[in-house]
């Protein structure tokens, strides 16, 4: 995709309504995004993956992992690459923008006049419902990406040894990231040699 | 710190600095951005410890990325509207810059057998990272019998409905209300 539109000669109004696109597109993603950039996942599984085939799933995965050890939070990180991927600096500039808008929207709705609402009864239980289909949103692509990339016995390894160490010394994410890339790198890197 | 008081237009400025600083700084999820944000609450009169708690609690419910509600919260309560999206701004900026790069190195080296080799290590381990985070956030959400079952109904209709995330995540907004969780 990324490529098409290099060598494609793109008109002004054709670009121009490229970026709207992914600004939209960025801004629904933003809006239904529940929690952290890990609560998006299943968003961007669904619009990015399945529905527009611009990522691979394990692209997805790559993202993430370049998101975790790379300045600033993860969804914006998500955003910005797949932004550039396809429509270069300008594309990164408005699926970011489309990103965070709902967010000053809200927030400065809330913060300014809504706040004493956000304790309400019938708010709490809106929200609580919600993080409960979060869960099983996650937990349903979690199925997938488990069934696609913990295949040998190697990354059974690698999946295992993670979780232990998220689970007993509360490993912090970047330093996890690097240590799973060294690993890989010397036992796949040995066999081919 | 008197160019940072309310009203004043260098407090823009500030802002604009020291959230593109909690960016660059903030490796990782979007609570790594709440210990910086605790040193801005102690360094300048912009908000209280107490408004942070709340400010957390309200970015982790409220739509949006925990990290960004709480910039444009933060900014808001330092110099109203303008200093919520200045703040925001400022907290992106980094992320754009460096990712834009990485992107350009990335498309160059994606077939190199080394960066193969490497990611083919991190996967799993990502993998791994979801599933903590899922359970994390089922920690808070899944607290009795009521939303066991919920969530075993979602995961089915997950599974046999295919339908977008955002049909359930409105669904489950009505669920949540109607059978009061």
């Amino acid at each position: 995709m990324s490529d098409i539109s290099n060598e494609l000669p793109i008109t002004t109004g054709c670009l121009m309504r490229q970026l709207w696109r992914l600004y939209k597109l960025f801004f629904k993603i933003g809006l239904f995004t529940f929690g952290g950039g890990y609560a998006m996942l299943p968003l961007l599984q669904d619009e990015l993956v399945r529905k527009r085939k611009w990522l691979s799933e394990e692209e997805l995965l790559d993202l993430y992992s370049i998101g975790q050890c790379t300045p600033g939070i993860i969804s914006i990180n998500v955003a910005t690459f797949v932004g550039y991927q396809q429509a270069g600096i300008r594309g990164a500039v408005f699926t970011t923008m489309g990103m965070i808008t709902p967010s000053i929207l809200i927030i400065t709705l809330i913060a300014a006049v809504l706040y004493k609402y956000m304790y309400n009864r019938y708010v709490t239980y809106a929200f609580d419902g919600i993080r409960v289909c979060v869960v099983a949103l996650i937990l349903d692509i979690l199925y997938g990406l488990w069934k696609k990339n913990v295949t040998d016995k190697k990354a059974a390894v690698i999946f295992a040894g993670a979780l232990g160490l998220l689970a007993v010394f509360n490993l912090s994410a970047v330093i996890l990231v690097i240590l799973a890339g060294a690993v890989g790198w010397f036992w796949h890197g040995k066999v081919q040699q | 710190m008197v160019l940072a008081r309310k009203g004043s237009a260098m407090i823009y400025v500030i802002l604009f600095l020291e959230f593109f600083k909690v960016g660059l700084f903030a490796i990782g999820g979007g609570l790594v951005t709440l210990p910086f944000l605790f040193d801005l609450s102690e360094q300048y009169a912009w908000f209280s410890t107490k408004e942070l708690a709340d400010m957390v609690a309200i970015s982790e419910s409220t739509p949006g990325p925990i990290g960004v509600n709480m910039a444009t919260y933060a900014g808001y309560h330092a110099a109203g509207l303008w200093g919520g999206i200045i703040a925001t701004l400022g907290l992106v900026t980094p992320s754009v810059i460096v990712i834009v790069l990485l992107a350009r190195l990335l498309d160059r080296y994606k077939l190199n057998q080394n960066v193969q080799n490497i990611l083919s290590g991190i996967r799993p381990a990502v993998v791994a990272l979801i599933l903590f985070a899922g359970l994390e956030i089922a920690k808070m959400a899944i607290v009795d019998l009521k939303t066991v079952i919920m969530l075993a109904v979602w995961l089915m209709m997950i599974h046999f409905w295919k339908r977008s995330p955002i049909f359930y995540l409105i669904l489950a907004a009505v669920v949540g209300l109607v059978f009061q969780v």
